[in-house]
């Protein structure tokens, strides 16, 4: 139990998408003008990240056995953009206010880097079935959380009284800087030897 | 062919053929499973517009535009582009209201050699940018500057640079977007309907006598055509003529009783020349 918590800590915290491994930064940038559009983009990029990292396992044991694995990056991608698909329609069909927050960001899921990301990273660590699935959920939260974070520091930094030549894009630039500066004080975590492994 | 590598390329073909067919099905299903119904509306405006995707509306593609004419948020002339606007009209079952087609026209005629100026230009080779520097080079601070912002601003190239340092309008290929017209930073294009010709071709709106050492063919204020139009179509306000559309017949009297040769029919103007 404490190894699965090993894994979601880590995804979150440490080796975090956005701020450790950089990747994911177009939505981060693109979707996080807003806390509830950045929720919504959360949920659904934890969707696909839990459900790719799934399917991409067998994926990838059904390549070993077969000795192609060099087909890996289109099948991953194939997969991924199968269920940015559905995650599509699904949005679609059951907010279409939330559909229409997300815009272009919603199909972009699928070039996503952090969604190909996290599959190949379960490959490259050997993780098991359910490691994989717990690595993906644990790396979509901790994008999530970057997302949510940053998108409520920039709805207060919109009423804030900035110079005109940092307002939008820069201003926001500069936060993510120091989001990341901050969040690299968790790098220095003993993580393992926190939890007794 | 080995038989290695032969297995190879099967067992790839055939794991991208399986997976692709079952992810098909899977999304075909959900896809009629998940249908929202939209405004067929929609579908059928953004068959009739052009496709081009210009933005020239002001809404993301003709998509965007279509989905704003339903909403009733777009008039159903929303299209700049398009120049019968009938079907759309029909689809949204009202009446068609088609604009009169709309061109650019550059209403300068001070070219190199017409116009004179106070000092070379080195710079960025951007309008706006040389009218921040002591307003621009030409002596008139009300000319075109010649350094083609509008040409560069055109997404249907129906704008040249001439020999003499003035854009041309091609009105064959101009859709009316009026992209140049915002490009300008002098204001002088402006658009106009194609059916009428006659235009004046300046802006100056100084007297006669500071108008004439800076530029050849400025209007000077003095009011022949304004008093020779049997339209009444030509007022003169601030030193300058300015021609009502709406009421010009082309009749062209005022372009041979003009002493400077400022106001022109389309076709002598340089903009069909070039």
């Amino acid at each position: 139990m404490t190894e699965y918590l090993f894994i979601v800590l880590s995804a979150i915290f440490i080796n975090n998408f956005i701020v450790a491994r950089f990747l994911g930064i177009c939505p981060f940038l693109g979707v996080s003008k807003q806390v509830e559009t950045a929720t919504g983009m959360g949920m659904a990029v934890t969707f696909v990240m839990a459900l790719a990292s799934g399917i991409t396992y067998w994926i990838q044991k059904v390549l070993v056995v077969l000795d192609i694995e060099f087909l890996r990056t289109i099948t991953f991608i194939l997969v991924i953009a199968v269920l940015v698909q559905f995650v599509e329609m699904v949005i679609k069909k059951s907010s279409p206010v939330l559909y229409q927050a997300l815009g272009i960001y919603l199909p972009l899921i699928t070039t996503n880097c952090a969604v190909l990301g996290v599959t190949i990273i379960n490959v490259d660590e050997n993780y098991n079935f359910l490691q994989s699935v717990v690595n993906g959920i644990g790396g979509a939260l901790g994008f999530s959380l970057l997302l949510i974070l940053f998108a409520g520091i920039r709805e207060r930094l919109a009423f804030a009284p900035l110079p005109k030549a940092i307002e939008g894009i820069p201003i926001a630039l500069i936060t993510a800087g120091l989001i990341s500066i901050a969040f690299l004080g968790f790098s220095g975590f003993d993580l393992a030897a926190l939890l007794g492994l | 062919m080995e038989a290695g590598s032969l297995n190879i390329i099967l067992h790839g073909v055939a794991v991208l053929l399986v997976l692709g067919a079952a992810f098909g099905l899977g999304l075909a299903l959900a896809s009629r499973k998940l249908a929202v119904e939209s405004d067929p509306r929609i579908d059928e405006i953004e068959g009739l517009l052009p496709g081009a995707n210009c933005g020239g509306c002001g809404y993301p593609g003709c998509r965007g535009l279509a989905e704003a004419i339903v909403a009733g948020t777009a008039p159903v002339t929303g299209c700049p582009v398009l120049k019968d606007h009938a079907p759309i009209a029909a689809v949204m079952g009202v009446e068609s209201t088609t604009a009169e087609r709309m061109v650019a026209r550059v209403r300068c005629a001070g070219g190199l050699k017409e116009a004179a100026q106070r000092f070379i230009y080195i710079g960025v080779e951007d309008c706006a940018a040389a009218q921040t520097l002591g307003g621009g080079a030409k002596a008139c601070t009300f000319g075109c500057l010649g350094l083609g912002s509008c040409v560069k601003a055109c997404p249907f190239g129906a704008m040249t640079m001439s020999d003499n340092g003035l854009p041309v309008v091609d009105e064959a290929k101009c859709t009316g977007c009026g992209l140049c017209v915002k490009a300008c930073p002098r204001q002088i294009i402006t658009l106009w309907p194609v059916a009428k010709k006659v235009i004046v071709l300046c802006m100056n709106t100084e007297k006669g006598a500071a108008v004439r050492p800076v530029c050849k063919v400025g209007c000077i204020g003095c009011r022949l055509c304004s008093k020779n139009c049997p339209a009444e179509a030509i007022l003169v306000e601030n030193n300058l003529a300015r021609i009502i559309p709406e009421r010009c017949t082309n009749c062209e009297v005022c372009v041979e009783k003009c002493p400077m040769k400022t106001i022109k029919g389309a076709d002598k103007q340089e903009s069909a020349v070039g």
